[in-house]
């Protein structure tokens, strides 16, 4: 398992990426992005730092963040595996590439590999709809899935 | 002269294999000693044949495609870098039918050159339409965008003249420019395919909006699901900075616009203009309720132009050419071109930029030339997720705001997903209720509750309970979502939904249970 910062690491890693960014005009997405970013996921111990920053209540903090699909409460895995299930990937299949995924993974959506390998979600459209199915493993897109390549990304993923 | 190579580094395209593609051509090129320049291009969109690969010759750009990484010794030994003949050989880019017979006006540069060479797109007729525009009044380049007959491509068809002219009309210490890049509907991509093809058309564009409406600050909000956009924006951002296309003095005019990337965090809804300023503001991506309208009280309450990114990249052509030669495009009340992503189940897939007018029938058969996994076409959803399903009965609708709308149906975005006899429509009718329940800001009730209570109704639909009575009652919840819903997400919803129950009301009936055993 990874060891997770003390919560006074976090408080003073956020109140840094707070310091950059809070010149920007709504800066509070783009704030809680570069949260992400450096820790993975959005911790509990960011949130007191970032509404006394931005003087809003801790409560409007915590709406925002679980609004949003992206952010997430725990760390994800090594690999984030995003498999399109939107209608233009349905049409060619995307229910059975979903399937074949999450059985040689052995996870369903939303759940990381007992490894901590990957972590497997549905999106609703990447924008590769003239080829699907797709998908995308960490910010690498891939279309027109078939099985061999399904087995390819697993390997790569999992490796 | 040293041989170009184009490679497109468009996201359908990488998808694709281009990357790999790019890297055995760099490999084979050191190997043999040969001197080339790779470019990475955008896409021309005709996604069928990515990755294409074209080279500049003598006479002219001779393409490839599809290339595969394997293909690359034998296109070497073919000597296709002077055109030569090979199995992948295509010819001239411009002659390949799918895209010999589009009308490219906004897409005119995408997938040409470098998406970041200011000079290769200012060689092909980039920032005329704002050196037009800095030299005139700004109530004349509203007019001329309301005259040209624009609409909104988001999806509503709201004229951009007219949004402008409210903002401009509005007297206020700060405006702004938010340009929709939060595609998020399934089967389309034109958004997504122009800022990593021609990122400059759609900072062209937003300048001009600024210039005409007296706005100052621009903002971009584009999916996070758009990794490649997001970076090619924000370089060419910086590229039209330094050369003063934005900045204090706008080409070397008195008037100030600068603009900033935002980037969403997967929240579907915030495609919705009122949802998408709040996500900008800082806040969860609820709707706001109109009135105030954006144009008068939009981003940090300040009047705002929220315009989609097509709509934005169409007006530099619109300024450069003029309002009369945008026009004579199109029919009835839709005006212009239109990009029209063909994508799904089909054959011949990408994005094909015609004038308003094809039907359905000839953008699906002809166009896209039929399924790709060769089974008869069953039903094309036409607008994303809240667009209706059309049946081939309706094939004959013309690709027109009005056409549309008098079949139960919508344009949208201009998506098309195709599908083959082998879809479910009952199942596609749930998915449009479950994807509402999944992406809905939660603010009204018809959206927030119908959408769940109508993917359990359908599911006892599905169970044979009572079909005729279920069949009543999503009826009944889809007219209830219609017109009680805050927005488009639980308003439209119904759209595939119905469509779905009406066209294809056999995938509706119970399965027939089998006989018990004797």
């Amino acid at each position: 398992m990874t060891m997770q910062p003390a919560s006074t690491e976090i408080a003073s890693r956020t109140a840094a990426i707070i310091q950059e960014l809070k010149g920007l005009e709504g800066p509070l997405l783009p704030i809680l992005h570069e949260i992400q970013e450096e820790f993975g996921h959005v911790p509990q111990d960011s949130l007191p730092v970032i509404a006394e920053a931005l003087n809003i209540s801790r409560a409007e903090v915590h709406g925002v963040v679980t609004f949003y699909h992206d952010y997430r409460s725990h760390p994800a895995g090594r690999h984030v595996l995003k498999v399109c299930q939107a209608e233009a990937c349905q049409s060619m299949g995307s229910d059975a590439v979903a399937a074949k995924f999450k059985q040689l993974l052995g996870i369903g959506f939303h759940e990381t590999t007992r490894d901590g390998s990957v972590t497997l979600e549905p999106v609703y459209c990447l924008g590769l709809c003239a080829c699907a199915p797709s998908a995308m493993l960490d910010g690498e897109v891939i279309g027109r899935l078939d099985d061999e390549k399904i087995e390819e990304i697993v390997a790569e993923a999992r490796s | 002269m040293i041989p170009r190579i184009y490679i497109s580094g468009d996201s359908g395209a990488l998808a694709l294999g281009a990357e790999k593609v790019a890297k055995a051509i760099a490999k084979e090129l050191a190997e043999r000693g040969v001197e080339a320049k790779i470019v990475r291009n955008g896409s021309r969109g005709a996604y069928f044949l990515e990755p294409m690969v074209e080279v500049a010759t003598e006479k002219g750009r001779v393409a490839y495609g599809p290339v595969k990484p394997s293909d690359v010794k034998s296109l070497f030994d073919s000597g296709f870098l002077t055109g030569g003949h090979h199995k992948r050989w295509l010819g001239a880019p411009d002659k390949i039918p799918f895209i010999a017979r589009q009308t490219r006006l906004t897409f005119a540069r995408c997938g040409i050159n470098d998406p970041l060479s200011l000079d290769a797109y200012k060689s092909l007729g980039g920032l005329k339409g704002l050196q037009n525009a800095v030299a005139m009044a700004p109530a004349d380049i509203v007019k001329q965008v309301t005259e040209s007959g624009l609409r909104g491509r988001g999806g509503a068809g709201f004229p951009t003249g007219i949004k402008w002219k409210t903002v401009l009309d509005t007297t206020s210490d700060r405006k702004y420019i938010v340009c929709n890049a939060d595609e998020g509907d399934s089967a389309t991509f034109a958004d997504r395919m122009i800022m990593e093809g021609d990122p400059f058309v759609l900072i062209e564009g937003m300048a001009i909006a600024g210039v005409a409406t007296g706005a100052t600050k621009g903002f971009v909000y584009i999916r996070s699901e758009y990794p490649h956009a997001v970076a090619m924006m924000n370089k060419a951002v910086a590229v039209a900075r330094k050369a003063g296309v934005l900045g204090v003095n706008v080409l070397g005019s008195p008037n100030a616009f600068d603009m900033e990337i935002r980037v969403g965090a997967g929240a579907y809804v915030c495609g919705e203009e009122t949802s998408l300023l709040n996500s900008l503001e800082g806040k969860r991506g609820v709707v706001r309720a109109k009135p105030p309208l954006p144009a008068i009280q939009g981003l940090f309450g300040k009047p705002t132009v929220i315009n989609n990114v097509i709509s934005l990249a169409s007006v530099p052509i619109i300024m450069d050419k003029g309002a009369t030669f945008y026009k004579d495009f199109g029919m009835g009340r839709s005006r212009g071109t239109i990009p029209i992503q063909i994508a799904g189940n089909v054959k011949n897939g990408g994005l094909f930029e015609t004038a308003f007018g094809l039907t359905l029938g000839d953008i699906v058969d002809d166009i896209g030339g039929g399924t790709s996994t060769g089974r008869p076409v069953k039903a094309v959803q036409v607008g994303g997720p809240l667009g209706a399903y059309f049946p081939r009965a309706l094939f004959d609708t013309p690709f027109d705001y009005e056409a549309f709308a008098a079949k139960d149906g919508l344009i949208g975005h201009a998506g098309i997903t195709v599908f083959d006899d082998t879809a479910d429509m009952l199942k596609q009718a749930r998915f449009a209720m479950e994807f509402c329940a999944i992406e809905s800001c939660g603010k009204c009730t018809p959206c927030r509750i119908g959408s769940t209570r109508g993917v359990e109704t359908i599911d006892k639909i599905a169970a044979g309970i009572e079909p005729d009575k279920q069949i009543a009652l999503v009826t009944d919840l889809c007219n209830t979502m219609k017109f009680g819903s805050l927005c488009a997400l639980g308003g439209f919803t119904p759209y595939p939904v119905m469509s779905a129950l009406n066209h294809f009301r056999e995938d509706f009936k119970p399965a027939p249970v089998a006989e018990a055993a004797e």
